[in-house]
């Protein structure tokens, strides 16, 4: 199914499928909620609607715990950075009880999508908490390595072994 | 004590782990989260982000009530590799206009699952355009749901028309074994791309 050996690759398919997550355009927006006229259910998730443009979900509440930030940029964390607390214990009365929590489940290493997950708090909010900590000293935070720290081969060597054993 | 095994005399949390990122993507519905489920050694994890003009490219957000947003559900198991390392599995959103959150989720990804479904082939392009784009390693793992695979690997990459060096199998999103094999042809693919001489 080649054109003359060559591949048709991404235009092609854009045939079918407009708007590609890279196109940030109004245009790609525009046909990205309305590519395929079939099944596919924009915001079908149980619990949630997900209409575009429709305010959804609790907004109030990790707002207030922020204080109203949400540059998470600043925090330097990946949802996959992996945080550990420095502490022995946590003494609850002298921090926010959003810190606290955090504090807690920190006692051994966990991710910052885990932490958003079991706490019930949207990434963005859990990055902003998690850098407060960081700040402070009381937690320590660990970047996911990116593409230019894998060239070692034991690793993948290791990530390989790691998925056999499962 | 509550840090037992992470105070190893060179200062507390020097023993952090370093969590690597592999993205399982696909069309809506199309067993993202069923494999995650397969392969992870927790329950998948469910999380959600709030999507607002911020994460639109806007950066400040005062008065974010104002503001058109929406949260996108996301979910991810994880698989201890050993002391050192931990492998997250991060199910994309479905719906392509979340492209902020492939942003962040590809940042440093080793490799990427695209599921396929047969019966709607065409819901996989627009993962296969963005990870071909960004130059990420992924696999094209094609999910059969019941009886529904009339289709052999090569006409499903003749079809979605990807590299020969791509590799294309046959999986169910169901089964642990299955599930593994997908992310052990996805590894075996990112290995080959960084040392083309080990490639038969
Ligand atoms: N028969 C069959 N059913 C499957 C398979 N994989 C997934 N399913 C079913 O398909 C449905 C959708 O699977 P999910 O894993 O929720 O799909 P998803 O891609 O995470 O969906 P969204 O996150 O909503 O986009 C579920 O009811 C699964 O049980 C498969 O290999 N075979
Ligand atoms: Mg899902």
């Amino acid at each position: 199914m080649r054109h003359g050996g060559h591949r048709r690759g991404a235009a092609h398919r854009a045939v079918y499928a407009r708007g590609q997550p890279w196109e940030r355009g109004d245009a790609a927006q525009n046909t990205r909620h309305r590519r395929r006229g079939q099944a596919v259910k924009e915001g079908g998730h149980p619990g949630g609607t997900m209409n575009p443009g429709v305010p959804t979900g609790p907004l109030v509440r990790p707002y207030t715990m922020t204080g109203g930030r949400t540059r998470t940029s600043a925090t330097g964390l990946d949802m996959a950075s992996i945080v550990v607390s420095t502490r022995e214990y946590v003494d609850g009365d002298s921090l926010e009880p959003e810190h606290a929590a955090i504090l807690q489940l920190c006692d051994t290493p966990i991710s910052v999508a885990e932490l958003s997950g079991r706490l019930d708090i949207p990434i963005t909010v859990a990055k902003v908490l998690i850098g407060d900590l960081t700040a402070k000293g009381d937690l320590l935070a660990q970047a996911p390595l990116t593409t230019t720290d894998i060239p070692e081969m034991n690793l993948l060597q290791a990530v390989l072994d790691g998925i056999r054993r499962l | 004590m509550a840090s037992a095994g992470y105070d190893n005399g060179t200062g507390p949390g020097a023993n952090i782990p370093v969590a690597v990122k592999i993205l399982v993507a696909g069309g809506f519905g199309v067993g993202k989260t069923t494999l995650v489920r397969a392969v992870s050694e927790i329950a998948p994890l469910h999380t959600e982000e709030v999507m607002t003009e911020a994460s639109m490219g806007v950066d400040d957000l005062g008065g974010v009530e104002d503001k058109a947003t929406t949260t996108v559900a996301l979910d991810f198991g994880r698989i201890t590799v050993n002391k050192e390392v931990v492998l997250y599995l991060f199910g994309t959103p479905g719906q392509g206009r979340f492209w902020f959150m492939w942003d962040e989720l590809a940042e440093g990804a080793l490799g990427a699952v695209v599921l396929a479904d047969t019966r709607r082939l065409d819901t996989c392009f627009p993962a296969v355009d963005f990870f071909e784009h960004r130059g990420i390693p992924f696999t094209v793992a094609v999910n059969r749901f019941d009886g529904s695979c009339a289709y052999t690997t090569e006409e499903v990459r003749a079809a979605v028309d990807i590299s020969t060096d791509v590799p294309v199998i046959m999986a169910d999103a169901r089964e642990r074994e299955s599930g593994k094999d997908v992310l052990l042809a996805l590894i075996g693919h990112v290995l080959r791309r960084r040392s083309p001489v080990l490639s038969g």
